[in-house]
């Protein structure tokens, strides 16, 4: 007599879902999916030597000073402006398109890619701050200075390789990268107007 | 009725649990410190986290304030620290990664928007010093209308 095979019962396995539901929330309360993002900069080099004072000496005409005072007011060279105004303002000195004498000098660059290009070589962008200036309005400014690379870099990719920077190859990003290569100056901090 | 089949349910939540095991991180440290983030608008996402070290600033949490008061702060790690105590820190997070990965060793500034620049100025001379010449001041992106 045959006996009848007997049938294995299946796993209980409706409780799965809730210890992998248990997983999931602790998971959920132990992690942070914080995508951090902001802008990056580089810190220059610490000086060699202390009391040697290696400030590069730059012409005047190639420096766009930014200065925020700790009431947080803008001055760009001798002129009062806001924030709104530091974009347009970094976009004009960074290409001196008419040559202007009292902006940076420009030098034909033969840039692989593009061609001769007029290049603003030397300009730095320098941002002082006072002690008290609040941080708030210092990274709006930099994000500013940013943007007006930025804008720039779109305006070149498109009279160049129509298409948006970001689009281009990496080998047209390194070039128009080259013709605007972002120079923003991590100055020494100064005292200004404190007795010491 | 016949009852719905779930047997696929504990995939599903598997799947999940997964997904998110791999799009976040530990939280490392318990925040001491307040800080509302600059928004920006021209922000870049870091590139690698694992390299990364943070320094937090800001003024003392609402708990911790009748303690410490209300003056800005500098966090690392788990306690409030004097900006000269960066440079310890910075040497120590980077002699902690491998030496291949030490040269994307980048600091992030995660700082409350209203902090004076003195402190932020003296904790960028310290990292000067200590040769993290990579810093990222964190922030948030603007929502577009």
């Amino acid at each position: 007599m045959a006996k009848k095979k007997r049938k294995m019962p299946g796993l209980n396995t409706s409780s799965t879902a809730d210890i992998s539901f248990m997983l999931l929330i602790f998971f959920l309360v132990t992690t942070s999916m914080d995508t951090d993002q902001g802008l990056g900069r580089t810190l220059p080099r610490p000086p060699e030597d202390e009391d040697q004072n290696n400030e590069i000496k730059v012409k005047e005409r190639n420096i766009l000073n930014i200065r925020i005072n700790k009431d947080n007011y803008l001055m760009i060279g001798d002129d009062y402006v806001t924030v709104a105004d530091v974009k347009e303002r970094a976009k004009v000195f960074i290409q001196n398109k008419d040559n202007k004498p009292n902006l940076p000098e420009v030098q034909m660059k033969n840039i692989e890619g593009i061609g001769q290009y007029p290049v603003t070589v030397n300009h730095v962008i320098s941002v002082q701050t006072d002690r008290g200036t609040s941080y708030g309005v210092y990274f709006q400014v930099q994000d500013a200075l940013v943007s007006a690379y930025n804008e720039l870099r779109d305006e070149l990719a498109k009279e160049k390789f129509h298409v948006s920077y970001a689009q281009c190859t990496k080998k047209e990003q390194e070039a128009i990268r080259k013709v605007y290569p972002q120079k923003i100056s991590e100055a020494e901090p100064k005292k200004y107007g404190q007795a010491q | 009725m016949p009852e719905m089949n779930t047997s696929s349910l504990p995939d599903l939540i598997f799947t999940i649990l997964f997904f998110f095991m791999m799009v976040t991180t530990m939280r490392e440290v318990t925040l001491k410190v307040k800080f509302d983030k600059p928004v920006g608008t021209q922000l870049e996402k870091l590139a690698r986290k694992s390299c990364t070290s943070f320094i937090y600033v800001g003024k003392p949490t609402e708990a911790l304030r009748s303690q410490f008061g209300t003056g800005t702060r500098i966090q690392l790690n788990d306690k409030y620290a004097e900006p000269a105590e960066v440079y310890d820190y910075v040497r120590a997070e980077r002699s902690n990664l491998g030496e291949s990965d030490q040269p994307f060793f980048t600091v992030s500034l995660k700082c409350d928007h209203e902090t004076p620049m003195g402190i932020i100025t003296d904790v960028k001379q310290v990292l000067r010093k200590a040769y993290a010449l990579k810093i990222v001041y964190s922030a948030n992106k603007k929502e577009t209308e």
